[in-house]
């Protein structure tokens, strides 16, 4: 048995106040976490709860108040290199154009440009997008920029998957296509993912484990749900079953008051 | 989208700019030869195209023409690869810069034209006392766009090229620079002008070359239709190097929606 791919121990995040008189703010409180080597990890909560936050420490471009990080048995230091970075927001260099986006991880670590060019011709088709190569991202639809931004973190074939809401900006149709792309991606090659996501449906319908999250501040784990749904899995089509829906109410029986709580301290601030 | 529909084509666009300057120019004859307006002041059309013509037949400008040129290229190019320097080291060392920025401040709203006789001094009275007075324009424009753009640097790019691997120098070259592009590009086409305006007020200080002197001189016999020919044919040269920068401008920030 290997080293777990990620292991958050009591985690913990306090920013300093933003202004004088304010309070420090504590996003996260005494979280520990364990994704195995190949597992698909959802983390669910109500806005603010500092999803986010948990996702840049393992990332290593936060570094937590307490707590540590050990990143396939090793303790995280600087930036996890292991781990590539889908964001929520868009992340791509404009000034690039498709493929030189997919090609910069590559350029970075000095491969070839002939061979990175071949590399990332071959991503761009796995990931639909054959023959746009050269379109600069103004030119490409917001799903086909996430698709760049996938292929731009598979191309490094990275151990660990971290995903930020990556699809919450796109529309229906075009995110549950995404979700079974990334879902076949993903069974070809099992990575560690740790996906964020406030949308119970996509979690369940996507994970191995849902982990769902109270509200902030000061958030933590507050249940944990296997999801033993078979593979290979049609996100639509997985939402009609009833197993789905039995899981489904579990997990909001949970949430449910957290996001009530989560809601009226939002409307509060 | 509307509005660019409803514009005329461009042939079209362009007989009407040519008849704007046509009609402009005749009622500027038209004005001074009815002694509406005193010739004495305003000069006449035909005399300051004819003085124009005469400079260029017989090439009498080309030294002066030369000179201011040549003084507003080295502080046009000079200032810029200086302020682009200072302003990505700068927006990259927040320590550094919350020290100076003070200071850079003050020399900015510093009315820098006054520092053309300290200029004089320290450099005689020949090209390079221009050249440091139109760099010490240029530089501060072009510095505190790139200051701002280093730091307006879309964050989340900057963090995802990190995860990608990025080193420091790679980060500068990938990021940083091309993001500071967009700002750089604002501040030349007013640099363009200011590194103009360094040579010439540099000339009418102290020189004995360059379009400035030349105005000066017919200043000095008042005669006004050599002056507007002096300025006329600044504004074409300075108009020329700012389609120019358009040009590398469209070349460079091809990325960017219209």
């Amino acid at each position: 048995m290997s080293a777990p791919a990620v292991v958050l121990r009591d985690i913990s995040c306090t920013f300093p106040p933003s202004s004088r008189g304010s309070q420090p703010y504590t996003a996260v409180r005494d979280v520990s976490l364990t994704i195995a080597d190949g597992e698909f990890v959802s983390v669910v909560g109500p806005t603010g709860c500092g999803k986010s936050t948990l996702l840049n420490v393992t990332a290593g471009l936060l570094t937590p108040s307490t707590g540590t990080v050990d990143i396939f048995g090793e303790k995280l230091s600087g930036l996890n290199r292991r781990a590539g970075y889908m964001f929520q927001a868009e992340a791509l260099m404009p000034w690039r154009t498709a493929i030189q986006n997919v090609m910069a991880g590559l350029e970075m670590r000095g491969v070839e440009p002939v061979e990175s060019r071949n590399r990332a011709t071959e991503w761009l088709g796995r990931v639909g997008l054959r023959g746009r190569g050269d379109a600069y991202l103004h030119q490409l639809s917001g799903g086909m920029r996430k698709r760049v931004a996938l292929a731009q973190i598979l191309i490094l074939e990275p151990q660990i998957l971290l995903m930020d809401e990556p699809f919450g900006a796109l529309d229906v149709q075009t995110r549950q296509l995404m979700e079974n792309e990334l879902l076949a991606l993903w069974s070809a090659n099992r990575k560690s993912v740790i996906f964020i996501t406030h949308d119970l449906e996509e979690a369940i319908s996507m994970s191995d484990r849902v982990v769902v999250m109270s509200a902030g501040p000061a958030s933590r784990p507050i249940g944990e749900f296997s999801i033993d749904l078979p593979r290979p899995r049609d996100v639509a089509e997985i939402r009609l079953t009833p197993e789905f829906l039995k899981i489904h109410a579990a997990i909001w029986e949970t949430m449910r008051d957290e996001v009530l709580k989560g809601y009226q301290q939002h409307e509060r601030a | 989208m509307s509005a660019r529909d409803t514009l005329p084509p461009l042939w079209r666009l362009n007989v009407y700019r040519l008849l704007l300057f046509v009609a402009s120019m005749l009622s500027w004859h038209v004005l001074t030869q009815t002694k509406i307006l005193p010739p004495f002041f305003f000069g006449e059309p035909l005399r300051v195209f004819g003085q124009i013509w005469k400079w260029f037949s017989s090439g009498s400008i080309y030294p002066h023409l030369a000179i201011t040129l040549l003084e507003t290229m080295l502080a046009f190019f000079g200032g810029t690869l200086l302020g682009l320097i200072a302003g990505l080291w700068l927006g990259l060392k927040p320590t550094a810069s919350a020290l100076l920025s003070p200071y850079l401040k003050a020399l900015n709203s510093m009315p820098r034209l006054i520092l053309a006789p300290i200029f004089a001094v320290w450099f005689g009275l020949g090209l390079w006392s221009k050249v440091a007075l139109g760099i010490s324009i240029v530089f501060f424009l072009v510095f505190f766009n790139v200051y701002h753009g280093v730091r307006e640097v879309n964050p989340v790019v900057l963090a995802n090229a990190r995860m990608l691997g990025a080193s420091k120098r790679q980060l500068l070259r990938m990021v940083y620079v091309p993001s500071a592009m967009t700002w750089v590009f604002a501040s030349l086409h007013n640099a363009v002008g200011m590194a103009f305006v360094g040579a010439v007020i540099g000339e009418y200080l102290g020189s004995v070359k360059g379009i400035g002197y030349l105005i000066l001189e017919a200043e000095g016999i008042f005669d006004i239709n050599a002056v507007l020919g002096g300025v006329i044919t600044l504004t074409m040269f300075a108009y020329g190097l700012d389609m120019i920068v358009t040009w590398a401008e469209r070349r460079l920030l091809r990325w960017q929606p219209n």
